[in-house]
């Protein structure tokens, strides 16, 4: 099985490859393969983030009836949300800081806390969700229904992959099969985490706490 | 996971192959092993033969786009045709655009970059194997999907740009087929974004030493540009597509305006996509081009950074022009005019393209091969859709010319004339690398003056046509407007087309077969895939190359006298000759990425969740389906994650043990660099999937 076979593959930093050809200059990014593909997938992602979030902020103020963001978000309580989401940031740090000193039982310990977090986040949205819908507000609603739930949707479901990889990094390091040598994993899931975390700071500030145009206004779009 | 090469065998000859552990196989499969036969094809993860299913793929699409392109042209041969409905006539011609935009240019060229980049660029594969099958069963699967839709209650009609609120409200267009293009069209955008991420990071990681990004061949430089901007493109267009699924599937608000949707930000979010995507259709073909020129010029390529950062600026500014689609809709003087300037700016590093073919072809004492005449063939036709699309920068005219045929002329002029012809000469050029035989030149020629002539008497008319006012996707007109004659000159020239396609057909299936075998570099090239045998081994090159210059394998042959003359060197012969010999010595161990069945598995389960999501649409219980679908996706990543990329080593002796395959050097012995070519996929997750249960490899 791989982790038997092939640590010292994941070892290698492939900027060390040029040493091995005396002075050839360097043909790589010195990054590896699997972080570099995290990192393009990151910045596609980016994109993926900015196109939801321009629809929500095009559509801002621009619903025909109610209800609107007004008198319906109840800030305190996503504050506290988005709070416990951010410490998961922190857990995570903390689980990758463990397996690099080859803690494998604190690695599970922070792993699980933070998909713990992770759960308590998206736990907490299902809750805001269902208080939403209960106060008329759904997706066919008006547009504020529509962008809203969307966007928050997409965040939603991306931690709950999170958490689905946290979970699996959990039962991959109890069986043994996350050894020291493989914690580029945990540093590659860990970006992700991280990456999905930093959405929601700019999600909470357009969404939550930008507040909202004059509401029921048909102002036309910005862009003409 | 990088290549790495492990220290050479030192004089102990430690045991490469003691780390290999238990061989633990997969749970519930055994790991596929053949490597002939159908089943060889459905689990490999060669990018070589990656690169042919695809090319081979999208060359079967081209004919269904070939196809329904003929249909249009019947129907408006004459006026008031009525070989097909308006409806039909709606489903065809979205078909056709759809197709070769989609199904077609874009997979062609990653097939190509598939191929060719780690060629190019002196690596054993690309980064990740799997993910890379993964990219073309999903292609496939979502080719399929979308021509099933003509099965199950008629095909898009909405057209290739699909605009909201046509498409996005339910009943505003006949039939099921927006579902089925909206389903389609993000299953191909997970499928170019995993590929793309796979040809950026193989690019940028695994050059051969040596091999700066300024010493690397065109087309992989040109191919890494375009699949950035697929990175970057392809979730632009995936959240438009989300919405309009919302609008459509769950009574969303995005594009509807009866609640204050703006049917402006579907165009937005679409051409924000759609004009990279221009990009992404042409940069690949201009690298081809660009490779075939200097080889039959038997001179460098002009300028060769120049054309690099070029090719760099027209990525970057591709993303500031995508208005002047849009400047019909009435955005304002401002916005008009600053995108009517960008546009015009982004003709600046493609006229400067333009310029240095023409110097690498000045002087150069040309070979006037299939290959060559398409590439030229390229530059002209590319030179008219350039300037008939710097027209349509200027705001007062492309008013005039919006939605009209001379806008059906210009990008025909850059996808036919420009992208196909490209690869079009690609095909020839790099064929006998692929096959090992050179492909009939003299029909070459043929398929080449008919495609030649029949283009231009397509699509050049198209231009007068437009300009006499006659608009885009009517099915008929009539009489009285006179637009009958160039319309029938149009519609012979797209048979001349079929012809010229059937000629390449018989080219490549009948006459090639029979030729005889050539050497490994039957052009006299310059780049490093020519100092391989053709076909290339499984393992591409025994010995990692090290590159000293651009165009080395040109350098290791020729050089110049002190007058600036080319002269080849003494051992001329001997490079040439010693590439066909360019084999993995008996004794060498060349570790290679091991065949998987989970990419096909992941894909599939793709698909059952985009059908399920089409029937859904009629009954909810139906959402089920798609659930089944995501849970095969799931199972299959975990699979994939928890088999190893690579069987370690002792396993291939024992399974591979009698394998009579050409040179299967990697059983022969445990002596001689082991390469781990090893290429776990956790890292690339396609937009909305993940890859659970980690990095394992």
């Amino acid at each position: 099985m791989a982790t038997t076979t092939t640590p010292e593959v994941l070892d290698e930093s492939p900027g060390e490859n040029p040493a091995e050809h005396g002075m050839s200059p360097v043909t790589n990014t010195g990054v590896s393969n699997e972080k570099l593909a995290m990192w393009s997938f990151l910045g596609s992602e980016c994109l993926l983030f900015g196109a939801l979030i321009s629809t929500y902020f095009l559509y801002r103020g621009r619903s025909l009836t109610g209800p609107t963001p007004k008198n319906i978000y109840d800030i305190p309580y996503t504050s506290i949300s988005s709070f416990v989401l951010l410490m998961s940031s922190l857990t995570m740090v903390l689980a990758l800081a463990a397996i690099q000193r080859g803690d494998h039982r604190r690695l599970r310990l922070w792993l699980t806390a933070t998909a713990l977090l992770g759960t308590v986040f998206i736990g907490g949205q299902v809750y805001e969700f269902t208080s939403f819908i209960h106060e008329g507000l759904t997706m066919r609603t008006n547009l504020f229904g529509s962008s809203f739930f969307v966007l928050t949707g997409f965040h939603g479901v991306h931690v709950t992959l999170g958490i689905m990889m946290l979970l699996s990094l959990v039962l991959m390091s109890a069986r043994g099969r996350l050894p020291q040598s493989k914690v580029q994993v945990v540093e590659i899931i860990g970006l992700y985490w991280h990456f999905v975390d930093v959405v929601w700071i700019v999600i909470f500030t357009v969404v939550y706490l930008i507040p909202s145009p004059v509401a029921h206004s048909t102002r036309p779009l910005q862009i003409r | 996971m990088a290549i790495v090469l492990e220290p050479p065998p030192s004089t102990t000859a430690p045991d490469a192959d003691k780390h290999a552990g238990t061989p633990a196989g997969t749970p519930f499969l055994r790991r596929p092993h053949s490597s002939e036969g159908f089943w060889s094809w459905v689990t490999t993860v060669d990018h070589k033969r990656l690169g042919i299913m695809y090319t081979a793929t999208g060359f079967a699409f081209f004919l269904l786009g070939g196809i329904e392109a003929l249909l249009i042209r019947l129907q408006l041969a004459r006026p008031n045709g009525h070989i097909l409905s308006a409806n039909q006539y709606n489903q065809v011609f979205t078909m056709h655009g759809t197709t070769m935009v989609f199904l077609v240019i874009m997979p062609v060229s990653v097939g190509f970059a598939n191929y060719l980049v780690p060629l190019q660029i002196g690596a054993r594969d690309v980064a990740f194997p799997r993910l890379n099958a993964f990219s073309y069963w999903l292609f496939l699967f979502g080719g399929i999907f979308l021509y099933s839709s003509f099965l199950f209650g008629g095909a898009p009609n909405g057209g290739w740009f699909g605009y909201a609120p046509n498409t996005s409200i339910p009943g505003y267009l006949p039939g099921r087929g927006s579902d089925f293009w909206v389903f389609g069209l993000l299953l191909l955008g997970i499928a170019s974004t995993a590929g793309a991420v796979n040809i950026v990071v193989t690019t940028l990681n695994m050059r051969a030493p040596g091999m700066t990004l300024l010493k690397m061949p065109i087309f992989s430089w040109m191919s890494l540009i375009a699949q950035f901007l697929t990175v970057f493109a392809m979730p632009v267009i995936t959240v438009a597509l989300f919405l309009v699924m919302f609008d459509r599937n769950f009574g969303a608000n995005f594009f509807n305006p009866a609640a204050g949707g703006d049917p402006v930000l579907w165009q937005n979010l679409f051409w924000l996509f759609g004009h990279p995507e221009v990009y992404i259709l042409i940069l690949p073909a201009m690298g081809m081009v660009s490779e075939v020129l200097p080889v039959f010029a038997r001179k460098p390529l002009f300028g060769y950074p120049v054309m690099v950062f070029s090719g760099i600026a027209i990525g970057f500014m591709g993303w500031g022009v995508w208005i002047h689609h849009m400047f019909a809709v009435g955005l304002g003087p401002v916005a008009v005019s600053a995108f009517s300037v960008s546009t015009m700016f982004i003709a600046v590093p493609t006229g400067v393209k333009i310029f240095n073919w023409i110097g690498t072809l000045w002087g150069g004492s040309l070979r006037l091969t299939t290959p060559m005449l398409f590439a030229i063939g390229f530059i002209v036709m590319f030179t008219i859709g350039g300037l008939s699309g710097v027209t349509h920068s200027l705001s007062p005219s492309d008013r005039q010319q919006t939605d009209t045929y001379y806008v059906v002329a210009h990008f025909h002029y850059v996808l036919f004339g420009g992208s196909m012809f490209g690869i079009f000469g690609a095909i020839y050029y790099w064929f006998p690398k692929a096959f090992g035989r050179m492909l009939n030149e003299k029909l070459g020629k043929i398929h080449f003056w008919l495609t030649f002539i029949g283009f231009n008497l397509t699509f050049g008319p198209m231009h007068i046509l437009g300009l006499q006012g006659m608009p885009r996707r009517i099915y008929t007109y009539d009489k009285s407007l006179h637009l009958g004659f160039w319309n029938m000159v149009s519609t012979v020239g797209a048979f001349i087309i079929m012809v010229s396609l059937l000629v390449c057909i018989y080219n490549i299936f009948v006459v090639t077969p029979r030729s005889p075998r050539v050497s490994a570099d039957p052009w006299d090239a310059r780049t490093l895939e020519w100092s391989i045998p053709s076909p290339p081994p499984e393992y591409n090159f025994a010995e990692i190359p090290t590159v000293h210059s651009l165009d080395d394998y040109w350098h290791r042959k020729y050089t110049e006298d002190d007058e600036g003359r080319l002269v080849r060197l003494p051992n001329y012969e001997a490079v040439r000759a010693s590439s066909d010999t360019n084999v993995a010595a008996p004794g060498q161990h060349i570790h290679m990425p091991s065949p998987s069945y989970f990419p096909i598995v992941c894909s599939f389960g793709l698909v059952v969740a985009a059908y399920g999501m089409i029937m859904g649409h009629t009954n909810g219980a139906n959402y089920l389906v798609s659930v089944v679908g995501i849970l095969i996706t799931i199972g299959g990543l975990y699979a994939w994650g928890l088999e190893p990329s690579a069987e370690p080593p002792e396993e291939h002796d024992g399974e591979h043990g009698g394998e009579n395959a050409p040179p299967q050097p990697a059983h022969l012995g445990a002596s001689g660099g082991t390469m781990a070519l090893d290429a776990p996929s956790t890292a690339a997750l396609p937009p909305g999937e993940t890859h659970e249960g980690g990095t394992e490899s």
